[in-house]
């Protein structure tokens, strides 16, 4: 079993998919949950404090803006911990934890320059690419070990 | 309840989003999201003009025409990006214009790291909530009866006495204590106008101390400096009716306001840095050895041109200060580098925030400095009127606000 940071880290659909596989999906939704079951913080609704954005440091400078950072603080130790990853580009509408475009680029970015296996996908738009996008990324999975 | 719509990208990711509900609550205010549906935020692009990479803007811009199409969902907007972030800044400024041109909701635009906190916002949230709940009293355009303002500044102590829309008496001091320094200044007002304090009918207070001092004086009106200064500007500069824009170089901060018929409609207050403020022409005053009252005619006889210098920092700004001294230049071009600095700042900083449409008002004590409203007349390349009594406003402002509340 592979660990699996998929991208956009919030595709459910993706996460699915490497569940079905048998590796494991690292998704932004345990990382919130995470947040959200730790008791004592009050910070709704993601529970996220001042405190995250300075634990971004690890991935992005002080000047670059602090919902890049407290965003990293989420993706960042998910991509330190993946050992395979999925990339999907042109979504449509990505909003929330992958509301920032500048979040996303420095993730993609961090994915490709870690020197872990992955696979880049276009969005399907039709039939047709959807079918062939689950079987790319079925035998990428297939090919992990 | 006054319901203030969020539109802002990044704010729960940087953890202040309980700051900024925690601001609107102790000003009895609500955050609010105005909803829309995918639709809109796919759409955003043939609706409001322009869509861009980050999601979570194009959402602000779906919300914002989604309020302009029902002005009734909101009281006022709050439009809040990540500082630094030039695509958040973009949408910022073009959202803000985009509702003051289609609104008529008061709208606050502010830049926020993981250090902003809920007492950092709470004059501006303060503001926001007064011009969507006291219009009313905010469009009132004379003063009526006896009354008194005290602006109790971070340098300085204002008040006056009005009588019939006239002023006839005034007090300024700098603070010291801030009880002590408004006594005295109201002392000096009432001394000059010939009044006695208990025929007073109603006193206004503002500024920095005001919660302190409105306790002190029982004052009828707690105002913050926002609104009240931009009502004295609008009254002493006669521009009542129309747009207006204020610009108030404080002792500690600054403020730019978009002023719609005498009620603010978007503004901006700022202070990273003491640097873009009075601070630093009492600094420039103290090293050339000049009062700070002649430090702006001064500045008049020299030319910025001359000597290179970059305020951001008040450390820095007096780097360049001492530096150029050092290597010989002129006093007068100092005086009015110093001036074309923290102009330079104002223009940067607060009035790329806010609409500014003439006239342009200087009002406070620094807009006497009169090297600085001719550094901004620069920058602008326009006029700048600084009324008289300028550095009185938000007493004025103050005293002219509770004579509305007299006849409440």
């Amino acid at each position: 079993m592979v660990k699996v940071i998929v991208y956009p880290p919030t595709s459910t659909i993706l996460a699915d998919l490497v569940d079905r596989m048998g590796h494991e999906p690292l998704v932004i939704a345990n990382e919130i949950r995470k947040k959200i079951d730790t008791p004592s913080l009050e910070s709704p609704p993601l529970n996220i404090t001042p405190e995250d954005p300075k634990k971004g440091l690890k991935y992005a400078a002080v000047d670059v803006p602090s919902g890049v950072r407290g965003r990293m603080s989420l993706i960042g130790p998910m991509i330190d911990e993946a050992e395979a990853a999925i990339i999907v580009e042109d979504n449509n509408c990505l909003v929330g934890c992958t509301g920032c475009a500048r979040t996303n680029e420095l993730t993609r970015l961090l994915i490709k320059i870690k020197g872990i296996p992955f696979i880049e996908l276009k969005y399907p738009r039709d039939d047709g690419e959807a079918r062939r996008f689950v079987h790319e990324i079925r035998m990428f999975l297939e090919g992990l070990k | 309840m006054i319901r203030i719509a969020q539109l802002s990208c990044g704010a729960e990711y940087s953890g202040i989003q309980s700051e900024l509900e925690r601001a609107a609550e102790i000003v009895g205010a609500k955050m609010i999201s105005p909803e829309v549906s995918l639709d809109d935020v796919m759409d955003v692009e043939r609706r409001f003009g322009v869509s861009v990479p980050s999601g979570d803007l194009n959402l602000i811009m779906a919300r914002a025409t989604r309020l302009v199409q029902n002005p009734e969902l909101a009281d006022a907007v709050f439009i809040a990006t990540c500082f630094r972030c030039a695509e958040g800044a973009i949408v910022r400024g073009e959202v803000r214009r985009y509702i003051h041109e289609h609104s008529r909701l008061p709208v606050l635009s502010y830049s926020f790291t993981e250090r902003t906190t809920a007492e950092t916002l709470l004059t501006r949230m303060e503001a926001l909530v007064t011009t969507a709940r006291m219009r009313g009293l905010l469009a009132r355009e004379r003063q009526t009866g006896l009354t008194a303002g005290i602006d109790s500044g971070s340098t300085t102590t204002k008040a006056v006495i009005m009588r019939d829309n006239q002023i006839i008496g005034t007090g300024w001091v700098p603070t010291t204590e801030v009880i002590k320094s408004a006594e005295e200044a109201f002392q000096q007002a009432l001394q000059e106008s010939g009044v006695k304090r208990e025929e007073i009918q109603g006193i206004g207070v503002t500024g920095y101390g005001r919660f302190l001092v409105g306790k002190h004086f029982d004052a009828k009106l707690v105002q913050e400096e926002i609104t009240v200064n931009s009502k004295g500007a609008v009254f002493l500069a006669n521009a009542q009716k129309g747009p207006a824009t204020v610009i108030d170089i404080g002792g500690m901060d600054n403020k730019a306001i978009s002023v719609q018929d005498g009620v603010p409609g978007s503004f901006t207050m700022g202070g990273i840095c003491a640097g873009a403020s009075g601070r630093f022409l009492e600094l420039t005053a103290r090293r050339l050895g000049v009062n700070i009252t002649d430090l702006g005619k001064l500045a008049l006889k020299g030319s910025y041109k001359n000597v290179p210098m970059n305020s951001y920092c008040i450390v820095f700004g007096t780097q360049s200060l001492v530096n150029s001294l050092s290597k010989g230049a002129r006093p007068e071009d100092v005086a009015m580098a110093a001036c074309h600095s923290v102009a330079e700042q104002v223009f940067e900083q607060q009035l790329q925030e806010v609409e500014v449409k003439q006239p342009v008002i200087m009002v406070g004590g620094t807009s006497l400095i009169e090297g600085l409203p001719r550094a901004m007349e620069d920058l602008l390349g326009i006029d700048v009127i600084v009324p008289s009594h300028a550095q009185y406003i938000g007493a004025v402002g103050a005293a002219l606000l509770v004579s509305g509340m007299l006849e409440v």
